[in-house]
């Protein structure tokens, strides 16, 4: 080798290592957020790492909070010992021993030049085992809970209702807080050492409105910045399971009415505000109720009655019966309400005895599921109805008339009678409040008909005495539509926006019943 | 001797035949009161003049399958209000051909048709109706209103029809629209 092929060898050897490390770097992504460890000593952050769309940590950033030891095998297993009980890891395998148990990860360890990575599974699925102190993984906001900490996750939902607004903000677990107002803002001080939320937890809102935006000020406060209209808040606190609601209820500046402006003038800087658009009602209702306990849910149809029947052979009883449970399990889990289906097999009930088992029960909701046919092959849609009565009917119901009975104990009192099919007169403007709600959970997720909310002199509902819809969840006659409405897809789907219909519902039935 | 044969024989006869006319009488009568309620719409051919016709709404339905749709169509004319009602809805539910399509099930037969002076209709279908119908909540709504606005729309007589299957009322077709009591015109099933 002469003098001047070594500078040549040199620039060589550079290059290749500039591209080996560009090639380290391109399949190895920098991390690209972090872990947050929270803990009685503190808050630790933890880099986490891309790797083929899953997210890493290093083993090596474990052992310094965790008190692990981590020991590559000869055959190229990776031991990690804590207080002598081991996790092995196989490269390649997607798998991990835990004292001899084996638990399934998401992906298999990954080497990143002397580190191993392991997926962020692997402490919840298998350090969470062995560890001593209660490790809970909340991996949507990154973040570790390590032992006894008080970290609830909050949820805020927002809903603008014209002259009123009302903010819910949920924490689970329950966590006490206290609100109080500092100038422009709400401070929402919670009990907690820390909170799992998002920040923002709201996107920012219109400026002219009642509230602007709520923000994370620290560890464990919020504040919501309200806007021009704000005029007062009132909140309201309650358990929901394991969720702590507080909803704050916002009441906005009566709109001040400018003289309208000649277009010829010049434009001049107002004083007030410009007027909101047309600020639709609150959804306050007609019967004072403090809550909703109970809910029916009846799946259409059953036993000999089949219902309409899809081309190949679906049915309709079918359909309603699976849609039914599916409710009532993701109703009765989250919301913690009592569910009471109507029918949970394959038999025929009559219809009266489907109303009579919401009314005995004193449901605060009636739902009934149903798949609609046609005539016509290609008519498709979901669409909901509401009961409809005749004019004399109505009257009779409206007029009502109350009876004088003696009571226990002696004395009389006077009880309001209603035949019992026009129970549902008196609870139909709920009824169409409840499917204006589910009509917008609906829209955008399913296929909807042209004409989505309609009324009709419907048996099933007529009797009901609490607000009562039917929904038609498709046409069964339409061999497409008969296709999608027996997928677990759409059944999700439907049940998801019948839920948070059921919580809107909730939420402003609570509010039309505070005095 | 023979001379008394003859007589006995000759009252048997008598008495035979004076029985059996009796019977003869009777056995009519008994059989218009078990069945009143077809007496109460006699055939068309009995009152109708032949050839005569009027123009009567009838609905189908429309091409989305949604709503109904009304075509006029020449019916045979009828004696009185309950002739033209039964008319209409044997025009009404009598089969079409494509590109109409009917709500009224296949193969649905008219029994009877009774209007009460309150200007209520009570229609008596065969049990193909019900045993017919596709079921679905919109085609039941289809199907009743069909025959609800058929005489409401037709008949200023008629203010609200009552469906009944087989002579009796019922509670439904297929488990959605109450037919518990007369029902009045309802165009907004109607584009």
């Amino acid at each position: 080798m002469n003098a001047r092929a070594i500078p040549q060898l040199s620039a060589a050897v550079t290059v290749a290592l500039l591209l080996g490390l560009a090639a380290v770097l391109s399949s190895q992504a920098p991390p690209s957020a972090s872990l947050t460890l929270l803990s009685k000593d503190g808050r630790r952050a933890i880099p986490i790492s891309i790797v083929a769309d899953q997210e890493f940590v290093a083993l090596d950033d474990l052992t310094g909070p965790f008190q692990i030891t981590v020991h590559e095998e000869a055959l190229g297993a990776v031991t990690v010992s804590y207080k002598g009980k081991t996790i092995v890891l196989t490269p390649d395998q997607a798998l991990a021993s835990v004292s001899g148990r084996l638990v399934s990860l998401p992906a298999p360890p990954s080497r990143s030049g002397r580190r191993w990575l392991v997926p962020l599974e692997f402490i919840s699925r298998a350090l969470a085992l062995i560890y001593d102190v209660r490790l809970d993984l909340r991996k949507p906001s990154h973040l570790l809970v390590v032992g006894d900490v008080r970290v609830p996750r909050i949820t805020v939902r927002y809903d603008p209702l014209g002259n009123a607004a009302r903010l819910t903000i949920d924490a689970t677990p329950r966590a006490g807080s206290t609100v109080t107002q500092d100038g422009d803002h709400l401070t929402i001080k919670f009990d907690a050492d820390a909170l799992d939320a998002l920040n923002p937890p709201l996107p920012p809102q219109a400026p002219q409105g009642i509230l602007q935006a709520v923000r994370i000020v620290d560890a464990t406060t919020m504040a919501v910045d309200l806007g021009p209209r704000f005029a007062g808040f009132r909140t309201t606190s309650m358990p929901v399971d394991a969720t702590q609601r507080l909803v704050i209820d916002l009441v906005a500046q009566a709109p001040i009415e400018t003289a309208p402006s000649s277009p010829a003038q010049p434009a001049q800087p107002t004083p007030a505000p410009p007027a909101p658009p047309a600020p639709e009602p609150p959804p306050t209702f007609g019967q004072p109720t403090s809550a909703i306990h109970t809910i029916a849910i009846d799946a259409g149809h059953g036993g000999d009655d089949e219902g309409v029947k899809s081309g190949d052979g679906a049915k309709e009883k079918d359909l309603t019966l699976a849609v039914a449970r599916r409710a009532k399990a993701v109703v009765e889990t989250r919301l913690g309400l009592r569910v009471l289906l109507t029918r949970d097999d394959d038999r025929n009930v009559p219809l009266d005895e489907r109303t009579a088992i919401a009314n005995n029960n004193k449901a605060d909701l009636f739902i009934s599921l149903h798949a609609n046919g046609s005539m016509r092959s290609t008519t498709t849609g979901a669409s909901i109805f509401c009961a409809a009565f005749d004019k004399d009917a109505a009257q009779a119901a409206a007029a009502g008339g109350a009876e004088r009975l003696p009571t226990f104990g002696g004395g009389s009192r006077d009880i309001e009678l209603v035949p019992w099919d026009l129970a549902q007169t008196r609870h139909l403007d709920r009824s169409e409040r409840f499917a204006e709600l589910l009509e917008q959970q609906l829209h955008d997720r399913v296929p909807l008909s042209s004409r989505v909310i309609d009324r009709a002199p419907l048996r099933v509902l007529e009797s009901a005495n609490m607000p009562a819809v039917l929904i038609e969840l498709g046409y069964l006659t339409n061999a497409e539509q008969a296709k999608l409405l027996a997928s677990d897809t759409f059944q999700v789907t439907a049940v998801q926006a019948l839920y948070e219909a059921i919580v809107r519902f909730r939420d402003a039935y609570a509010a039309g019943g505070t005095p | 001797m023979i001379a008394r044969r003859l007589l006995a024989v000759g009252v048997l006869l008598i008495t035979a035949t004076f029985v059996g006319t009796m019977v003869w009488l009777r056995v009519p009568r008994v059989t218009s009161r078990a069945t009143p309620r077809v007496a109460a719409a006699p055939s068309p051919a009995a009152t109708a003049p032949p050839g005569r016709k009027i123009k009567a709404r009838l609905f189908y339905v429309g091409d989305d399958g949604l709503r109904l749709t009304n075509v006029e169509r020449d019916i045979a004319y009828g004696e009185g209000a309950t002739e033209q009602a039964r008319e209409i809805i044997a025009a009404q539910i009598a089969p079409v051909i494509e590109p109409l399509v009917s709500a009224v099930p296949h193969g649905t037969a008219l029994r009877a048709v009774f209007l009460t002076q309150g200007g209520e209709a009570y229609v008596d279908l065969s049990r193909d109706v019900v045993s017919a119908h596709p079921g679905g909540t919109l085609n039941e709504l289809l199907t009743v209103y069909t025959i609800v606005n058929a005489l409401t729309v037709n008949l200023p007589a008629v203010t609200s029809v009552q469906l009944l299957v087989d002579g009796k009322e019922v509670d439904t077709l297929s488990g959605h629209v109450d037919l518990r009591q007369p029902l009045t015109k309802n165009l907004s099933w109607v584009q």
